[in-house]
């Protein structure tokens, strides 16, 4: 994030300490992860210490600092994703894609994840495929949109 | 006191409008749970086709009505006709039951749900005699799928904030006795009566208050406040009117989950529609009463459900819990009182005013009144979001409303990872808060996840866990080296590796987690493996003694096998298992090397699926 676009976000607030994790979250929508560098800036503007800001900032799911992947997959591990065999289908993502949950890999191309809810329990088992959900999946119907290479490979 | 009866009525003249209208209406339900069942591509074929047919009609996009099993729903709405419902629509179905209407005239027969309408028939069902629909009380669910969420007119025109008018005519006081004669109790799982909460505020001293929506649905397994908040984001931001009222709050945050990116969307867009029409900020609707509601989007922490690890985050500091007392009320957010509703408890409170404490108190048990959404799912065979009435038996929930299971019922999951399991002589438990603090579970916030015997317990709690492990903020030693320890054991008995006295360990680990844990998490967090071994001791015993798994669940304690009489050689299992385990010529009995499985299911699942081979492989511990 560059000088001029963090003083545009910083018009979006009032700069209050209580400010921090919608200013984090606004970063990470920007840029898809919080850089070394962000923090810095966010340091010195709402005059909070950078180890505060990562004390917050790694508390909570939601924060990245790595690079995201180019296409973020969510795998849904909730309790009625479990039951139906969440798990199953992370692993199917792990071996196929050669990534632990939370990495990135080595081509930029697909970051795995996991997550507690997504709320589509109705539907379980789910993942989400940047944004979009995918439900009642199953470990066979991952393997097909894998092949397809996800349809949707636009930049 | 300007009042809103003329733009009502004229809301009310467009909904009439809408149902009478001389051309179709097409219903989808679009919330988030119809969009991953495939809506929009739905939506997309029905454009398609008006646009090939040049005809006219008008697309509504509406909520969540419950059934979720049946999404995408498409309503089809023929001039002078009632609503006709068809479930589980893909695009090239959608374009027989759009010809057969527009241009045959006819009522589409396949996948009929069912009408609108007024008499229902065996043939031509009503929507709501529906098995599933039939047995509910609909409430804070009234307008969830009926009306378009992003209209506020269509709100308004089913009485939408008629209560918000008639408080602002009362004193805070009044507004605050009718909600203590209804008996409502807060729906985020303790059920503490609200009335109270919102007294003590009330009557401490302070310059501000604060009233805080908790939309922080962090309990896997629970959707109905998104569902609400999807489907109806105006019954909560009235019911925060109205209890901001009665508080004297003038500032009011809604807390919800980053997650929910479709609700958060639909808050904003309500939120505005209200300030554009004097319903919110200073002197609303021409009164004395100020307010404002501002959205804080969550991060992404379970602990947070917890108030005062909630008002922490929203401060912007780290969300974790402290001492209590001062309770919030007291003492919240930015040292001001302040009271934290669940959506749930919020969005009752208009139908209480609106219709009066004496007919909220009809529904439900002497100690728990009124409805409760749960969020059925699981092993069941009709899923969605459901609302009853308290006191109903998990039987009627369970086979009643959700249909049975297509396997035997093993145990039904509540309150998510601060529940517990209750197997199958608490069916005729009629649900309240006090009947499932008795079986050792809590109502928590309503989700109900039915388990079957394909699901192994021991692996649910470990589960559940493992879950409560990661969330631990870390504060109390009790809950964050206990919860690891307990994941610990739990993990050992499913590999087989588990001893007797490791029974003992958890019982008396699990004890000592909640009495040494500040907050709700740590005190609630080891009642899923306490209920198990309470209500499901032999399960344990098995994978202890006998090292196996009767659901054949837990990875270390099955094995996979082909039966040789049943498999036809089709070579599907060979094409996707991943290590080459299976092998074997076409048309001929195929055969496994378990050296080289890693039990991925791969092979199970495209057997199962196969109507030649079906069922071949078989998962046995």
């Amino acid at each position: 994030m560059n000088f001029e676009e963090f003083e545009e976000l910083k018009t979006h607030f009032s700069g209050e300490a209580a400010d921090l994790i919608p200013v984090l979250q606004k970063i990470q929508g920007a840029q898809g992860y919080l850089s070394p560098e962000s923090i810095r800036r966010v340091s010195r503007w709402l005059r909070i210490s950078e180890n505060e800001i990562y004390g917050v900032a790694t508390f909570f799911a939601q924060f990245r600092f790595q690079k995201p992947g180019r296409h973020v997959i969510k795998v849904c591990l909730g309790t009625a994703c479990h039951v139906r065999g969440g798990e199953q289908i992370l692993d199917v993502l792990k071996r196929r894609l050669n990534i632990e949950p939370g990495a990135v890999t080595a081509d930029g191309l697909y970051q795995l994840e996991r997550v507690a809810c997504l709320g589509c329990c109705a539907l379980a088992p789910v993942v989400s495929i940047d944004g979009k959900i995918y439900g009642q999946t199953s470990v066979l119907k991952i393997q097909e949109l894998l092949d397809g290479g996800l349809h949707h490979d636009q930049p | 006191m300007t009042s809103l009866e003329s733009r009502r009525q004229e809301a009310r003249n467009n909904w009439r409008a809408l149902q009478n209208r001389p051309w179709p209406v097409i219903y989808v339900g679009a919330g988030s749970c119809g969009l991953a069942a495939g809506a929009a591509e739905v939506i997309e074929a029905i454009e398609g086709y008006l646009r090939k047919t040049g005809q006219r009609a008008d697309i509504v996009r509406v909520g969540c009505i419950g059934p979720c099993y049946l999404e995408p729903l498409v309503d089809v709405q023929m001039p002078g006709q009632p609503r006709v419902s068809y479930s589980n629509m893909t695009p090239s179905l959608v374009k027989g039951v759009l010809e057969s209407f527009l241009e045959k005239g006819e009522v589409y027969k396949g996948r009929l749900v069912g009408h609108f309408g007024e008499k229902g028939t065996k043939e031509f069902p009503r929507f709501f005699d529906h098995p599933m629909l039939a047995p509910q009380k609909r409430i804070v669910l009234r307008n969830c799928g009926i009306i378009d969420p992003e209209s506020l007119d269509q709100y308004l025109a089913r009485d939408g904030y008629a209560a918000l008018e008639r408080c602002l005519s009362m004193s805070w006081s009044e507004v605050l006795d009718e909600v203590k004669k209804s008996g409502l109790r807060g729906r985020g799982g303790a059920g503490f009566p609200t009335w109270r909460k919102w007294l003590v505020c009330r009557e401490t001293e302070s310059d501000k208050k604060y009233l805080i929506c908790n939309a922080d649905e962090g309990d896997p397994g629970a959707f109905m406040n998104r569902s609400l908040i999807e489907g109806d984001p105006h019954a909560l931001l009235e019911g925060m009117e109205i209890a901001a009222y009665a508080l004297g709050a003038r500032e009011a945050y809604i807390y919800i989950r980053a997650e929910y990116p479709l609700a958060i969307a639909r808050l904003r867009r309500a939120l505005d529609d209200m300030r554009a029409v004097g319903l919110l900020g200073e002197r609303i609707l021409g009164s004395d009463f100020s307010f404002d509601i501002r959205i804080k989007e969550g991060a992404g922490a379970f602990v947070c459900g917890e108030e005062t690890a909630l008002i922490a985050s929203i401060e912007g500091k780290r969300g974790m819990p402290r001492t209590r007392p001062p309770f919030p009320a007291v003492s919240g957010l930015w040292g001001r009182p302040t009271v934290i509703n669940n959506v749930e408890t919020l969005a009752t409170l208009p139908n209480i005013i609106r219709n009066g404490a004496a007919w909220y108190s009809q529904f439900g048990t002497e100690t728990s009144k009124g409805t409760k959404t749960f969020s059925l799912v699981g092993k069941v065979r009709r899923t969605g979001l459901i609302e009853v009435p308290l006191g109903m038996t998990l039987r009627q929930v369970i086979y009643g409303i959700g249909g049975g299971l297509a396997k035997d019922f093993k145990a039904v999951q509540t309150g998510g990872p601060s529940g517990g399991c209750l197997g199958e002589e608490f069916l005729d438990v009629p649900i309240d808060y006090e009947n499932l603090a008795a079986a050792g579970s809590i109502m928590g916030s309503g989700g109900l996840i039915v388990l079957d015997k394909n699901t192994c317990i021991v692996d649910t709690a470990k589960y559940f866990l493992n879950f409560t492990q990661a969330e631990s903020c870390g504060k109390c030693v009790p809950c964050r080296v206990g919860t690891r320890h307990l994941v610990n054991i739990l993990d050992r008995i499913c590999k087989g590796k588990g001893e007797i006295a490791d029974l003992k360990r958890l019982e008396d680990l699990g004890r000592t987690i909640k009495g040494g844990s500040l907050c709700g998490l740590g005190q609630t967090a080891p009642n899923p493996v306490l209920t198990a071994l309470k209500h499901f001791r032999g399960e344990f015993l098995a994978h202890i003694v006998d090292k196996r798994c009767p659901a054949a669940v837990c990875r270390d304690l099955v094995t996979y096998r082909i039966i040789k009489e049943k498999c036809t050689g089709c070579q599907r299992c060979v094409q996707v298992c991943p290590t080459g385990a299976i092998t074997g010529p076409r048309s001929e009995p195929h055969s496994l090397d378990m050296s080289k499985c890693i039990k991925c299911r791969s092979c199970y699942e495209v057997c199962r699926f196969d109507a030649i081979a079906g069922d071949a492989i078989v998962i046995e511990s």
